[in-house]
C-alpha cells in the first residue's frame, strides 16, 4: 500500500514538474516570437508552407466528407419535422463552431505535428542543435520559434478552409442529392449563423494552433536523442495534442455559452 | 580582459558526474595558445564531455574553467554566445543542418552573425569549401555526402568565422587514408598559418602523434600523463604504455565489470 502511494506521489510530482517546465518553455517561445516575425519572416513563411500548404490536401478531403456527413445526418433528422430547409444551418453550426477547428487540429497534429516533432528530435539526435549552440545561435529561437509560428499561423487558415469545403460538401448532399431548395438552404444559414459563432470558431482554431504547435516542438526538443526516443516522442505528441485539444474545446465552449 | 599568458584555456579541479558515475574527479589541465593540444584516452573517459564542459554546453558540479583568464561560469548568455563565436567546433558526425545545402551550411554562421552582402558571403564560403576540396559539392544536400565529405564540410563551416580556437571531436574516425591525410595537413596548416589554438580529442594514437604539439592522456577522471607525443611514447607508466601501444592487458581493463565467467556460465550467479 505504501509503495502504491509513493508511486502515485512520485508520478504526480513528475507531472507537475513537466507541466511547469512546459509553461516556462512556452514563455521562452512566445518571448522570441515577435522579433522572429520581424527579422526573419522568410523562415516563418517556409514553415507556414511546411505545416500549412502541405496539409491542404488532407484538410480539404476530410472537410468535404465531414461536411457531407453532416448534411446527410441533418437532412435525415430534420426531414422528420419537414424542416429540410435547416439542413444547411445544422451543418454550418457543426462545422464553424466545433468540427472545423477540432478536426483540423487533430489532422494538423497527425500531419504537421508529427513532422515537426520527428524533425526536431532527429536534429537533436544528430547533434544539429548542439552544433547551433556552438555556433552561438540559439536553437530555440532559430529552429523552434519559426516552426511554432508556422503552425500557429497555418492552423486558423486551415480550419477556415476546412469549414468552407465542408459547407460545399453539405451543399452537395443537401441541395444536389436531396433536392433542398438552394435559396432557402443558404438563406437560412445567412439569417441564423451570427458573427459571434464564427468568432468562436476562429478563437478555437487560434488556441488549438498554439497548443498543437507548442506540444509538437516541445516533444521534439525534449525527445531522447535515439531512434526509439524520437519515435516515442512523435507518438506522444499526437496523443497529448488530441487530449489537449478536446479539453480546451470543452473549456472554450463552456466559457462562450 | 585579454590575459596574454601562455595558457588560453585552464581547467582547475574539475568535477563532473553523470548520474552516480563520476566522470571527472579533480581534473587539471591547461591548453597553450597557438598550439595543437590532443586529449586522448580510452573510450568512456569523457573526452567529448570535456569538450562540452569547455564550451559550457554542460556545467561542472565543481571546479573552474577559464578561457583567456575569464571564468566561463560567470558569463551571461549573451557573453557566452560572444565567446562561442571565437570557437569553431567539428562534431564527431559533422552535425550538418540537414535541411540546408552544403553551401548554406557553411554560410550559416555568416548569415546569422554578420550583415555581409550575398556576394561577399559567396566568396568566403567558396574559399573555405575550396580549402577542404569540396567547392564542387556546394549545391549538394548533406544526405548526398559520404561520411568523410560531411566531416570536411563541417570543418569548412567550423572555419568560416575565422575562430581563435578550433575544437575537433574525433576528427579521424572513419576517414579513408586520403581524406585523413588531407585533414591532418589542414589542421596543421591552419594552426601554423592563422595562429589558431587547436584542441583534438581522439583515441587515434598514430594520427594524433603526427599532428599534436602536446598531449594529455585521461584516465579515471584525471590526467594520467601529459607531454609531447615522443615523451608519451617513451614514458614508463604502465597505463601510458598500454594505451600508446594498444595492448589488451594492463591497468585499463578491456572487460566491463562482470561476475566471474565460470560462475555465470554454470548459472551459479542467479541462485
Amino acid at each position: 500500500m505504501n509503495v502504491l502511494f509513493r508511486d502515485l506521489y512520485n508520478t504526480l510530482i513528475e507531472f507537475l514538474r513537466t507541466f511547469g517546465a512546459f509553461q516556462l518553455f512556452a514563455l521562452r517561445i512566445i518571448r522570441h516570437s515577435p522579433s522572429m516575425l520581424l527579422s526573419r519572416f522568410d523562415l516563418v513563411v517556409a514553415q507556414v508552407f511546411n505545416s500549412g500548404a502541405l496539409s491542404l490536401v488532407i484538410i480539404m478531403v476530410s472537410g468535404l466528407f465531414v461536411g457531407a456527413v453532416l448534411g446527410l445526418q441533418a437532412y435525415s433528422n430534420l426531414s422528420l419535422f419537414n424542416a429540410e430547409d435547416w439542413t444547411g444551418v445544422a451543418a454550418a453550426f457543426g462545422l464553424v463552431k466545433e468540427l472545423g477547428p477540432v478536426i483540423t487540429a487533430l489532422l494538423f497534429a497527425e500531419r504537421a505535428g508529427t513532422a515537426l516533432t520527428s524533425e526536431i528530435g532527429l536534429m537533436k539526435a544528430t547533434d544539429q542543435l548542439s552544433a547551433m549552440e556552438m555556433m552561438a545561435v540559439n536553437p530555440v529561437r532559430r529552429v523552434l520559434v519559426p516552426r511554432f509560428l508556422g503552425g500557429f499561423i497555418a492552423m486558423p487558415l486551415l480550419a477556415a478552409i476546412f469549414s468552407m469545403v465542408g459547407m460545399f460538401g453539405a451543399h452537395l448532399v443537401g441541395v444536389e442529392l436531396f433536392g433542398v431548395d438552394v435559396g432557402s438552404f443558404w438563406q437560412q444559414i445567412q439569417l441564423t449563423v451570427e458573427m459571434s459563432d464564427i468568432n468562436e470558431g476562429i478563437l478555437k482554431s487560434i488556441v488549438f494552433g498554439a497548443v498543437a504547435s507548442l506540444i509538437a516542438v516541445w516533444e521534439g526538443y525534449n525527445a531522447m536523442p535515439t531512434a526509439e526516443g524520437v519515435g516515442r516522442a512523435t507518438t506522444r505528441s499526437v496523443v497529448i495534442t488530441a487530449i489537449a485539444v478536446l479539453v480546451f474545446d470543452f473549456m472554450i465552449t463552456a466559457a462562450m455559452i | 580582459m585579454a590575459d596574454q599568458s601562455d595558457n588560453l584555456i585552464e581547467i582547475h579541479d574539475l568535477v563532473y558526474s553523470r548520474g552516480p558515475r563520476r566522470i571527472f574527479d579533480g581534473l587539471n589541465l591547461a591548453i597553450k595558445r597557438g598550439k595543437i593540444t590532443a586529449i586522448m584516452g580510452p573510450s568512456g573517459t569523457g573526452k567529448t564531455t570535456l569538450l562540452r564542459l569547455i564550451t559550457r554546453q554542460l556545467i561542472p558540479s565543481h571546479g573552474v574553467i577559464t578561457v583567456d583568464g575569464v571564468d566561463i561560469a560567470t558569463l551571461s548568455q549573451a557573453e557566452l554566445y560572444q565567446l562561442r563565436q571565437r570557437f569553431g567546433m567539428l562534431f564527431q558526425n559533422g552535425a550538418l543542418l540537414t535541411d540546408l545545402s552544403v553551401f548554406e551550411n557553411v554560410a550559416f554562421p555568416l548569415r546569422e552573425h554578420t550583415k555581409l552582402s550575398n556576394r561577399l558571403i559567396r566568396h568566403v564560403v567558396l574559399t573555405k569549401l575550396h580549402a577542404v576540396g569540396l567547392r564542387g559539392a556546394a549545391d549538394l544536400m548533406p544526405a548526398q555526402l559520404s561520411g568523410g565529405m560531411a566531416r570536411r564540410v563541417a570543418l569548412a563551416r567550423a572555419m568560416v568565422m575565422d575562430p581563435d580556437i578550433l575544437i575537433y571531436d574525433e576528427p579521424f574516425v572513419g576517414l579513408d587514408p586520403i581524406s585523413m591525410g588531407v585533414i591532418v595537413r589542414l589542421v596543421r596548416r591552419m594552426n601554423d598559418a592563422l595562429g589558431i589554438t587547436s584542441i583534438i580529442v581522439s583515441h587515434d594514437v598514430e594520427e594524433v602523434s603526427t599532428v599534436a604539439d602536446y598531449s594529455f592522456l585521461l584516465s579515471e577522471g584525471k590526467v594520467a600523463a601529459s607531454g609531447s607525443p615522443t615523451e608519451l611514447r617513451t614514458a614508463n607508466s604502465e597505463l601510458v604504455r598500454q594505451f600508446m601501444h594498444g595492448m589488451a592487458d594492463g591497468p585499463v581493463a578491456f572487460h566491463y565489470d562482470a561476475p566471474g565467467y565460470e560462475e555465470q556460465l554454470l548459472g551459479r550467479d542467479s541462485e
